[in-house]
């Protein structure tokens, strides 16, 4: 059984026929080709999924395609052109808040939203902030930084 | 003109395509006519397979292919063991990809299905009935070494694969005189790496040409590449193996695994490529765990806390196989650091290499160093109690004192620098560990609970001299290799055997490279982890690829550096020995106007209209390097930790570092991995663990039950350097990858267990999670 679905993504719209089993992180993988949506556990805890559904933070593991039709999803490819940098993709340059890269886009999508919610977060804000995705390489503290950083350049934006 | 680019902290070129979500790792690779295979597992960890029926899988939806033992048999060979330590009587038996008979763990391969989307393959796994017949099952590497154990493999009695001994000096005559002795048994529990990304493999086969293409989440594709054509039998020469962008390893991606092997069976049977990518939960199963320690150990000291001898038995689980470098682990990178920093005169050690019903257990971030230098950072904390002294105290008396160019120690190895009291003395005054004490004596007159850990740490790394590995029976080199080639237009690639996979060597190796030869960093571009397009090397492990690849690249720069001198010399009408070279140019002496920069030299040396006589043309230059000696980073760590005794809860408050990884090339990145490094040794002393019930069952099995550490729970680490160059590498560097982890879980647990200690807590076992903390505390309360 597949239904017809269309999500709009990065501001494009994108078509298909899916299972109505498909999780949406394999639509936005797999039918988008946008392969910088990660997948890293199989039970919602890693955050490597995160992407904004219709401007809100989620896992794109725990939604099913079906359920984000109609839906516009930002995913890392959509937070800048990949040239100019989205202030927060920047600030994890500069301040190395980042290793092997994997965590990385998930964690961006989710401190994004931490922004939003908490212009200018204290560090223990940002530590509480991103308990949902787990970096194995960086020990956090990086990214820490590099979430301060980037909100004091945002300046609240 | 360049700045000093060797040695700052610049920001990575890896990042740009990381934080944009552009870079390629195995899984997010698509290739035309693409199938995908899942893999089934056995449920049990311990039976006999009396019979596969896959009938019922072939024709579900999607299904192109099941294959079982029966196919595979004879057609992939075993998988190797290749650290075949000499001297201890070790059984290598069988391991087949995919299980015939037998089945020794949960998650052991049973069959594999390939269909058109990774959905349906998994879906069809459900429809191949196995018979098994279970069999008892033992988890616990002491229990399995014991007479009666159920015995895994038939020629394995006792489940002991090898028993391996050191002895230096006199022990057992140094606890026969010691004043004091102590004692303790340690567990180390069984971890499980948790790299972000899972593992994944990609074949492609081509019959047309022979050829066999594997893009593999792996830590060294040269090596991936030898072993598969050990286990698949195409000729090494006709495999390439990629290992794209790797997201971590931590040691659980060196080893060589079935489902590469199996993949590459279903592409070469079927002739299309084939893909399979571990869940997390297939990971948690079958990707190698670390650690598995029971040590039974005890240490001895004069009445001044002199340690005079240490004296250890290890039960080191292995699972249910042999894993590609498991047997070396417990032994040479465990038992050969049992002297730590310390002057330990008399030191002897049995480790028994045990199988037993779990995942095998292979290197994991520290691999056998964090298991040696808990036990003895643990023991001095003892001593330390029994003598009545500060344990910074007991330390610093017993460091080996500064040397520059080699110190022996009883295990027989030769450390190559050290200045161990400059780093303790450095944490301690960071710390302000006197002040840290007296706020303890007054929290603890209060009544609250606040310990201070101290450890003073060495590692082994660099690995290592290929005539010592040949030595210590491990099946491979250890040298790495460089080429260096310049282009007409100045810009340079660097391709390496090494392979970096978060560890930022892309732009360290570009700053090597713009340090000797005075290029633009950003002109160098480095290449590595495909074996069509770079040198052979053995890969990225073991803090081994600053400290060992680094050194060919620098090598190999050395080779440019001269060659350009004797053109530019040439080209200046000018005897070579009157060219000087400074930061990318090269002048004759007192004339620096008459000059050729690297560029014209490269540019010269590629068109070679002008070449000195017998001057080959080109601007390239290759090295293998072969390290004399291993390097051995060191430091010292404290931690500061507040218990509440009515939770059994920790609160991790303070972690100062001090590390010396002699020369650094990147601060920034060296601190980066400091802060990786002592999380994931955090982990296993306050919150991980993977715990197996008496089935064999992983109780752990998910990021929901296995306590990873996560940014809330951690306070910010304060990170500090010495700087105490190796005597015998080219740039002086040492390697820093894994020392957070080796000492931060003996920093922590000594922490803990001085907050404890005036409870009457004298062990617990780590991870040292509330439930056990608060037990504890109860059991000493009610007098236990
Ligand atoms: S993939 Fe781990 S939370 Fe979605
Ligand atoms: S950078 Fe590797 S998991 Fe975060």
């Amino acid at each position: 059984m597949t239904v017809p679905v269309e999500i709009t993504i990065n501001g494009k719209a994108c078509a298909g026929e899916v299972e109505e089993r498909q999780l949406l992180v394999h639509f936005i993988r797999e039918n988008a080709g946008l392969t910088g949506t990660k997948v890293g556990c199989d039970t919602s805890q890693c955050g490597t999924c995160t992407v904004q559904l219709d401007g809100v933070s989620a896992k794109s593991c725990t939604v099913l395609t079906v359920q984000a039709s109609g839906s516009s999803v930002t995913t890392i490819e959509g937070i800048s052109d990949g040239v100019d940098l989205h202030p927060l993709q920047e600030a994890f340059w500069n301040n190395h808040g980042l290793q092997c890269g994997f965590c990385t886009p998930g964690m961006i999508m989710a401190a994004s939203e931490l922004l939003r919610n908490n212009p200018s977060p204290t560090r223990e804000e940002i530590r509480h902030g991103l308990e949902g995705n787990i970096c194995r390489c960086t020990g956090y503290q990086n990214i820490v930084s590099a979430v301060e950083d980037a909100a004091g350049k945002m300046g609240g934006r | 003109m360049t700045t000093r680019i060797f040695g700052s902290g610049i920001r990575r070129r890896e990042d740009p395509r990381l934080i944009t979500g552009r870079a390629s790792y195995t899984d997010d690779i698509k290739l035309p006519g693409m199938l995908h295979a899942a893999i089934l597992r056995s449920p049990y960890a311990h039976a006999n397979i009396r019979s596969v029926d896959a009938s019922g899988a072939a024709g579900q939806p999607g299904v192109v292919a099941v294959y079982t033992g029966e196919d595979t048999d004879g057609v992939l060979n075993g998988l190797p063991c290749a650290w075949l330590i000499p001297g201890s009587d070790l059984k290598t038996p069988a391991h087949p990809p995919v299980a015939k008979d037998k089945v020794r763990y949960v998650g052991d391969a049973v069959a594999v299905v390939v269909a058109e989307s990774r959905y349906q393959a998994e879906d069809a796994l459900e429809h191949i009935a196995v018979d098994y017949e279970p069999l008892d099952v033992v988890i616990n590497p002491k229990a399995a070494a014991q007479d009666g154990a159920p015995q895994i493999h038939e020629d394995v009695p006792n489940n002991i694969a090898f028993t391996w001994a050191l002895a230096g000096g006199d022990t057992d005559a140094a606890f026969a005189d010691a004043a004091v002795t102590v004692g303790d048994t340690i567990t180390l529990q069984r971890l499980i790496a948790n790299p972000m990304e899972p593992r994944s493999a990609l074949a492609q086969w081509s019959a047309a040409t022979g050829e066999l293409t594997l893009w593999n989440t792996s830590q060294n594709p040269h090596i991936a590449r030898f072993l598969t054509c050990v286990v698949t039998g195409v000729p090494e020469h006709k495999i390439r193996v990629i290992a794209p962008e790797v997201g971590g390893g931590f040691g659980s991606k060196i080893p060589y695994y079935a489902d590469e092997a199996i993949t590459a069976f279903c592409s070469m049977k079927l002739g299309v490529p084939v893909k399979w990518t571990e869940t997390r939960s297939e990971n948690y199963l079958i990707t190698t765990q670390g650690r598995d320690h029971i040590e039974e150990v005890e240490m001895a000291a004069t009445s001044d806390g002199v340690i005079t001898g240490l004296r250890t038995t290890v039960y080191a689980g292995l699972g249910g196989y042999l894993s590609t470098a498991s047997p070396g682990v417990p032994t040479i990178l465990h038992g050969l650091m049992y002297s730590g920093p310390y002057n330990i005169p008399n030191i002897s050690g049995t480790v028994y290499g045990v199988f037993n019903n779990g995942c095998p257990v292979d290197a994991y971030r520290g691999a056998g160093r964090p298991e040696a230098t808990t036990l003895i950072e643990r023991l001095v904390d003892l001593v330390a109690a029994a003598v009545g002294q500060d344990p910074a105290e007991v330390r610093r008396k017993n460091l080996i004192p500064k040397f520059e160019n080699g110190h022996d120690v009883a295990t027989g190895i030769t450390y190559d620098s050290g200045d161990y009291e400059s780093a303790l003395d450095s944490c301690l005054s960071a710390a302000g560990y006197e002040a840290l004490r007296a706020e303890q004596a007054q929290a603890r007159a209060d009544g609250r609970c606040v310990g201070i850990g101290v450890s003073s740490y060495v590692e082994i790394c660099g690995l290592g001299p290929s005539q010592v590995a040949g030595a210590v029976g491990f099946q491979g080199g250890l040298w790495e290799s460089a080429i260096i080639r310049f282009y007409p237009t100045g810009k340079v690639n660097v391709m390496v055997g090494s392979s970096p996979h978060g560890q930022g060597e892309e732009t360290t190796f570009a700053q090597i490279v713009a340090g000797e030869v005075g290029v633009d960093v950003d002109d160098v571009e480095v290449l590595h982890g495909d074996t069509d397009n770079t040198p052979m090397g053995w890969g990225t492990y073991g803090s081994r690829t600053t400290a060992v690849s680094g050194a060919a690249i620098a090598v190999a720069a050395r080779k440019i550096k001269e060659k350009s001198r004797a053109l530019a010399a040439h080209l200046l009408e000018a005897a070579p020995e009157d060219i000087e070279y400074e930061d990318g140019r090269f002048f004759v002496r007192g004339s620096p106007d008459q000059h050729k920069t690297i560029q014209d030299i490269a540019l010269m040396a590629n068109v070679a209209w002008n070449m000195p006589e017998g001057m080959e043309p080109g601007l390239e230059a290759s090295a293998f390097y072969d390290p004399p000696n291993f390097t051995y980073p060191f430091g010292a760590h404290v931690a500061v930790v507040e218990v509440d005794p009515e939770t059994g809860h920790i609160d991790l408050q303070r972690y100062v570092a001090v590390d010396d990884c002699g020369v650094q090339i990147n601060p920034m990145i060296v601190e980066g991995q400091v802060h990786g490094g002592v999380v994931q040794g955090v982990g296993p002393a306050l919150w991980e663990g993977a715990v197996y019930d008496d089935d064999g069952q992983l109780v752990t099995g998910s990021m929901l039950d296995y306590a990873l550490p996560r940014a809330d729970l951690l306070p910010e680490i304060e990170v500090h350097s010495n700087s105490t160059p190796s005597p015998h590498h080219p740039l002086g560097v040492k390697g820093i990858g894994e020392a957070g982890t080796i000492a931060s879980t003996p920093t922590v647990y000594n922490a803990v267990m001085d907050a404890l200690r005036p409870l009457g807590v004298t062990r617990v076992d780590m991870p040292l999670t509330p439930e056990k903390v608060w037990r504890a505390i109860n059991d000493a309360r009610n007098g236990g």
